[in-house]
């Protein structure tokens, strides 16, 4: 499956995870403190200006668009503060939620699923005594991410399958059968598992 | 054991599927993705516990980077948008559906439907509300405004989702956790 991994090869890609989560930190909290337009106009130029030093136009382009579906908000705290007049909050309030979105966007970008992955199974540790084993945390996510193809295809089929038989669209009709299907694969996972020695 | 962990694994990926299918438009001609009404279903199906650990396995991999969302959204930058009080807000939803569930002796339809309302809708919206304010700095009447306008289409999820799990428990009552 396609991940939010950006293709393109940065120098960012290989610092590891955990430091590039804690930059993000400690760059939000930057953001929080920061409550004039100008600063944080400068802070979103430096968010930009790091994409496009890391990647170049594609990759910063690639981290624009994932920035677009903030548009709504934009356009909402744009008419309201137009409305009331207080110019200058409204744009802190944009300013500031672009250069946050844009930064974590930008770990997302340069970190590898599987290094992601890495850092929650280590941060999840501490839960092992909680009942949660890290191999049990594991094998729940290859789960997921191996059955969503598989879910996907059968949800067309049942699609495919209402449409043979009836000239309405499907719509909510295929909600039953879907999870009745979810339903069915987990039994059945769970079976393999259990004949391959167990989750544990 | 494992059944309980494919459970959760399986329900995480039908959460994840709903909102990546935008051709299941519910009702005519409102486009409302089945995305939130998934984690009503893991809750009313799921029972509590289960249902909300389904969730939270989700909104991991959506944060580990996966696009998952409803519009192909994820990875870190969504829990620092103004929708991150519903994304919080959604292992809540599933415990509260759940719990509906599993504390009342109401037709299983029903307690699903009231179940949804009160944790898909109820609960969530608080969350909701309570992130938009905080990241647009507005207060909590105006951020409810932008909330409410998610009502009708969460009603119909609502709606549904009671009656998939009415369906269940009429085709297949054992498949039914949060009743077991």
């Amino acid at each position: 499956m396609l991940t939010l991994t950006s293709p393109v090869d940065t120098a960012a890609h290989r610092l590891p995870a955990g430091v590039k989560l804690a930059a993000l930190s400690l760059w939000t909290l930057l953001l929080f403190q920061l409550a004039s337009p100008l600063p944080l106009t400068l802070a979103l130029f430096a968010v930009a200006g790091v994409h496009l030093g890391l990647g170049g136009a594609a990759f910063a382009a690639h981290g624009a668009r994932m920035v677009r579906p903030l548009w709504p908000f934009v356009l909402i705290v744009s008419l309201w503060h137009g409305w009331t007049g207080d110019l200058a909050g409204g744009a802190v309030v944009i300013l500031r939620m672009l250069a946050a979105v844009a930064a974590a966007n930008l770990v997302t970008m340069t970190t590898r699923l599987s290094d992601m992955v890495a850092v929650i199974e280590r941060l999840a540790r501490p839960l092992a005594r909680l009942g949660l084993s890290p191999r049990r945390l594991a094998l729940a996510l290859a789960l997921v991410v191996r059955f969503i193809p598989v879910m996907l295809d059968r949800m067309d089929r049942i699609t495919d399958a209402w449409r043979a038989r009836s000239p309405r669209p499907a719509r909510w009709r295929v909600l039953v059968p879907a999870t009745l299907a979810a339903l069915d694969d987990a039994d059945h996972a769970a079976d393999a598992l259990r004949a391959r020695g167990g989750a544990d | 054991m494992e059944r309980s962990l494919t459970h959760i694994a399986l329900f995480a990926a039908l959460i994840a599927i709903l909102g990546l299918v935008p051709k299941i438009d519910l009702a005519a001609g409102v486009p409302i993705t089945a995305q939130s009404l998934g984690v009503m279903l893991c809750g009313t199906v799921l029972g509590a516990r289960r249902g909300a650990l389904a969730v939270v396995l989700f909104l991991v991999l959506v944060a580990a980077g996966l696009p998952l969302l409803s519009g192909g959204r994820g990875g870190l930058g969504v829990f620092a948008s103004p929708s991150v009080g519903f994304l919080l807000g959604f292992p809540v939803a599933a415990f509260v559906a759940g719990w509906v569930m599993e504390r009342t002796t109401l037709q299983p339809g029903l307690a699903a439907t009231a179940g949804a309302v009160i944790g898909g809708i109820g609960v969530l919206y608080v969350f909701g509300i309570l992130g938009m304010a905080l990241i647009l700095q507005k207060s909590l009447t105006e951020a409810s405004y932008l909330a409410f306008a998610f009502l009708p289409g969460d009603a119909v999820k609502a709606v549904l989702a009671g009656m998939v799990t009415q369906s269940l428990a009429r085709m297949r009552p054992a498949s039914l956790l949060s009743r077991a």
